[in-house]
């Protein structure tokens, strides 16, 4: 056990945890925080993303030692004041199905979006192929991505 | 009514068109609601105007919790912004609640029509006694009555309790498709708002005070069992709370938190006692398939004698392996068992089946266990079986506590129920001019019922009557099984046997058009060329129908019209779960190994409710069929499944993906399956596709090896 000071979606978080236990099981069941996803455990389904200082990792390989006074946002703590954009352009382009990735989704989009204001079809593609979606949903995921970029009501390929 | 029972009677009630509901017209005010009006157990209006609709399907993401509450609606003339859903556990109110077969529209289409016609006619029946009117000068609108002679209208709301007196009337004047205001509109999804805040509660988030968390440590040989164990390490680990044999084949590791259960599990040391297949391979599997194949066949569908017919013969063999659901949550269940009782919280397709079968492990009545139905990450057929509920309600017993039971990733590709692996013997008499005169399709395949000691009615599989039919009009055609057996864990997997038969016949019959020396288009039209009814079980197979996808297809797709240097395309047809399915497949070819630019699929499902929810299970069932198609594959290596996450058993991303253009036939036929009948063209037209631009066909899947 150690005690870790994180700051999680705005707010300080003082923490008595195991060091090695991953970030993703700090947030959902220590901070009770549900909306960042368990898929895979080891980095290959991109379920699990939230930003550390505004960067995505995974959340379910990092462990939380790691992220000890750094930032971590949460999708809880993506649209501070309603819905993000993102969040918005999954809805209108009607993104999700079962819905179980899309909050990794969007958190790898925001981040994309962050220092990619205007990303290109490829950028798209490179920012989201870690994540994973067994429903099917990329290519509205790229719409909702362009569309949220404000680059045409959906984009094209 | 045991699981399979079950199942078979959703297709029995879809045959008969009759709906599935038992008791659907409860007596109206049940005592615990005296406020409110509840004509069936569907639908409950209140005095403050809020309309609850109940929906008895599972959302597994293919859309139920928006698309079945619109049927009622419709008929109910009801305000769509007014409606508040609410998720059915399980119950003995609505007949089977089994999720699956693309059955949810089919088997609830009649039920929840009348169920919303019902209550609209009483609602009118109040109306016109509370006026003192002719019911015939009444008119049901947007959730209110309105009497248009004296410009008069009340809510649903206000007429709530005097409907509610009202005896429930029988003769039901149903709704014509072209009246239709909610069904065939592309209405959001009301699930979507809270999938994107991560708010929405999946079975794996649901939270309740006093929680812990097990993991299972289960023996990776199939069907080996638990020898001894030894904890000592385990409960070094801070927050391990138990540790204990579960059934004969697991030990479950309980803690406060995931992570610890999981780091607990990692230091257990468990002795196994692998059993009888601790040599199994793949190889053997297959093998045994083979040897099947020379075995008597059932017949599933027969025009003709095949046998008889003389011409040039051509036949092919293909094989298919194991494929595993995946779906992007894994499995878990939580339960609270408190010693007369037990409830559980169930990420599931067969709430009834978790309810029952939970009650047999923990040796309660079924009543004594409540099942509540979560959101699931996905379902595909993995959530039909129940072990993750019987397992957490096991270790919730045990512990006299809520438990919430969490399989990893290499849990669920290890431990699940597989897609059955299977062989398929094509052969076909061609005549001068390369057509068929006659063709028979043997399908050797294990019995996923049959595996699971359901009755196997004839040597039939019950899935084949679904998802094997014939889709030619030939003068001598027949479809035949073997039904073989096998240790590997069978389950449901999206669009089931579909997948292997469409491969099969739609490959083979591109081989007939290319031994003819024709364009692979043209020559499954002329085969489709005369009206056909061709019935196949309870389904009646119109080939007319499955012309005009295919024609739909080529058009949209531009069939005649030439390429891009290096582009390539493929088609496939086939019918399943009653509804009609083409698809045009565009690829390059790159390495050697295809990329799919452009899929085009067109869709005959009869009357369609929600065009939008249509349009996305359409794309996301050819993701799917492509990453089936593609690289799905389990083996098996000493009794243990070798597959264990998403890097050896890799889905469909992002940059692999198609554009996927959907188009429906407009259509007022009763509604069909829309699930799983994208997922079948899909392998054989990108194989037929891959043939086109390599003149290599491919025979086996995973294309990828």
């Amino acid at each position: 056990m150690a005690d870790i000071a994180l700051r999680v979606n705005g707010s300080e978080k003082k923490l008595s945890v195991s060091p090695e236990t991953p970030l993703l099981w700090v947030l959902r069941d220590t901070l009770e925080l549900t909306g960042t996803k368990f898929g895979c455990g080891a980095g290959l389904c991109g379920a699990c993303t939230v930003h550390v200082d505004g960067n995505p990792i995974r959340s379910c390989s990092t462990p939380v030692s790691q992220v000890a006074g750094k930032s971590v946002t949460t999708i809880e703590g993506l649209g501070a004041n309603g819905l993000h954009v993102l969040q918005q352009a999954w809805i209108a382009e009607e993104v999700p199905q079962c819905g179980y990735c899309q909050t990794g989704q969007i958190m790898s989009a925001a981040a994309l979006l962050a220092k990619t204001p205007n990303p290109t079809d490829e950028q798209i593609t490179q920012a989201m192929n870690g994540n994973l979606c067994r429903c099917g949903t990329y290519e509205r995921i790229r719409k909702a991505v362009h569309r949220a970029a404000g680059n045409g009501n959906g984009g094209s390929r | 009514m045991s699981p399979l029972s079950r199942r078979e009677f959703v297709a029995a009630g879809v045959a008969a068109g009759a709906g599935l509901v038992i008791g659907f017209y409860l007596p109206h005010k049940a005592s615990s609601e005296k406020e409110s009006f509840s004509p069936s157990a569907y639908l409950r209006i209140t005095p403050d105007n809020k309309i609850t609709i109940v929906v008895a399907r599972s959302e597994m993401g293919q859309g139920v919790r928006t698309a079945l509450p619109m049927i009622l609606a419709e008929e109910l003339e009801a305000d769509w912004k007014q409606i508040t859903i609410e998720q059915a556990g399980a119950s003995t109110l609505f007949g089977d609640q089994t999720t699956g077969g693309s059955a949810s529209i089919r088997t609830t289409w009649d039920p929840m029509r009348k169920a919303g016609a019902a209550a609209r006619e009483m609602l009118i029946s109040a109306a016109a006694l509370t006026w003192n009117v002719s019911r015939s000068s009444c008119a049901a609108e947007k959730s209110r009555i309105r009497h248009a002679a004296t410009n008069r209208s009340l809510s649903y709301g206000e007429l709530a309790n005097r409907a509610a007196t009202l005896p429930v009337p029988t003769d039901l004047p149903l709704k014509q498709s072209k009246d239709y205001k909610i069904v065939g509109q592309p209405l959001p999804r009301i699930d979507s708002p809270a999938k994107v805040t991560g708010e929405a509660v999946f079975g794996i988030d649901y939270r309740m005070p006093g929680m812990k968390f097990a993991v299972l440590s289960r023996c990776p040989t199939i069907a080996g069992k638990v020898s001894a164990f030894d904890d000592k390490e385990a409960k070094k680990i801070s927050g391990i709370r138990y540790v204990g044999r579960i059934g004969d084949s697991a030990v479950a590791v309980v803690g406060d938190s995931v992570w610890e259960a999981m780091e607990g599990r990692r230091v257990l040391n468990v002795t196994w006692d692998e059993g009888a297949n601790k040599d199994l391979n793949t190889a053997a599997v297959m093998a045994s398939l083979k040897q099947a194949g020379s075995k008597k066949s059932v017949s599933l569908y027969a025009a003709g004698d095949p046998t008889k017919v003389s011409g040039r013969h051509i036949s092919a063999e293909y094989e298919l392996p194991f494929m595993a659901h995946a779906p992007m949550e894994p499995g878990n269940c939580t339960a609270h068992f408190q010693r007369t009782k037990c409830e559980l919280w169930a990420p599931t397709q067969v709430p009834q089946d978790c309810r029952d079968s939970v009650a047999t492990a923990i040796g309660l009545d079924p009543d004594q266990v409540k099942v509540n139905v979560t959101l699931m990450g996905g379902g595909f057929g993995r959530r039909l079986e129940h072990d993750y509920a019987v397992e957490a309600a096991l270790v919730s017993k045990a512990i006299t506590a809520p438990v919430k039971v969490i399989w990893t990733r290499e849990d669920d590709m290890r431990f699940s129920t597989y897609r059955p692996a299977s062989l398929h013997q094509l052969n076909a008499a061609v005549d001068g001019t390369g057509f068929p005169v006659a063709l028979t399709h043997r399908i050797i395949a294990p019995s996923i019922s049959g595996q699971k000691g359901q009755p196997v009615p004839g040597g039939v599989d019950p899935d084949l009557p679904d998802e094997a039919g014939p889709v030619y009009g030939l003068p001598n055609y027949s479809i035949e099984y073997v039904m073989t057996e096998t240790p590997v864990p069978l389950g449901w997997m999206r669009s089931v046997y579909a997948l292997q038969a469409a491969f099969a016949l739609e490959s083979f019959i591109d081989e007939l058009a290319v031994a003819a020396g024709q364009d692979p288009l043209q020559y499954r039209l002329r085969l489709l060329a005369k009206d056909h009814d061709l019935q196949y079980f309870t389904t009646t197979w119109h080939t007319a129908r499955m012309r005009a996808v295919l024609q739909l297809a080529a058009e949209k797709a531009g069939w005649d019209k030439p390429l891009p240097a290096g582009h390539y395309r493929g088609v496939a047809c086939f019918g399943c779960f009653a509804s009609y399915m083409a698809e045009v497949v565009e690829i390059t070819m790159e390495n050697g190994q295809p990329r799919v630019h452009r899929v085009v699929a067109v869709v005959d499902c009869g009357q369609i409710v929600n065009p939008g929810i249509l349009e996305q299970q359409i794309q996301g069932g050819i993701v799917y069929g492509l990453g089936n198609a593609l690289r799905a594959k389990i083996t098996i290596e000493k009794g243990r499944i070798v597959q264990g996450n998403f890097d050896d058993y890799a889905p469909v991303r992002m940059e692999e993906t198609p554009v996927v253009e959907v188009y429906a036939i407009p259509s007022a036929e009763v509604p069909t399956g829309i699930g799983e009948p994208s997922v079948p063209p899909v392998a054989p037209a990108l194989c037929n596709a891959i043939y086109a631009a390599t003149k290599k066909r491919i025979r086996a899947l995973p294309i990828l090896g």
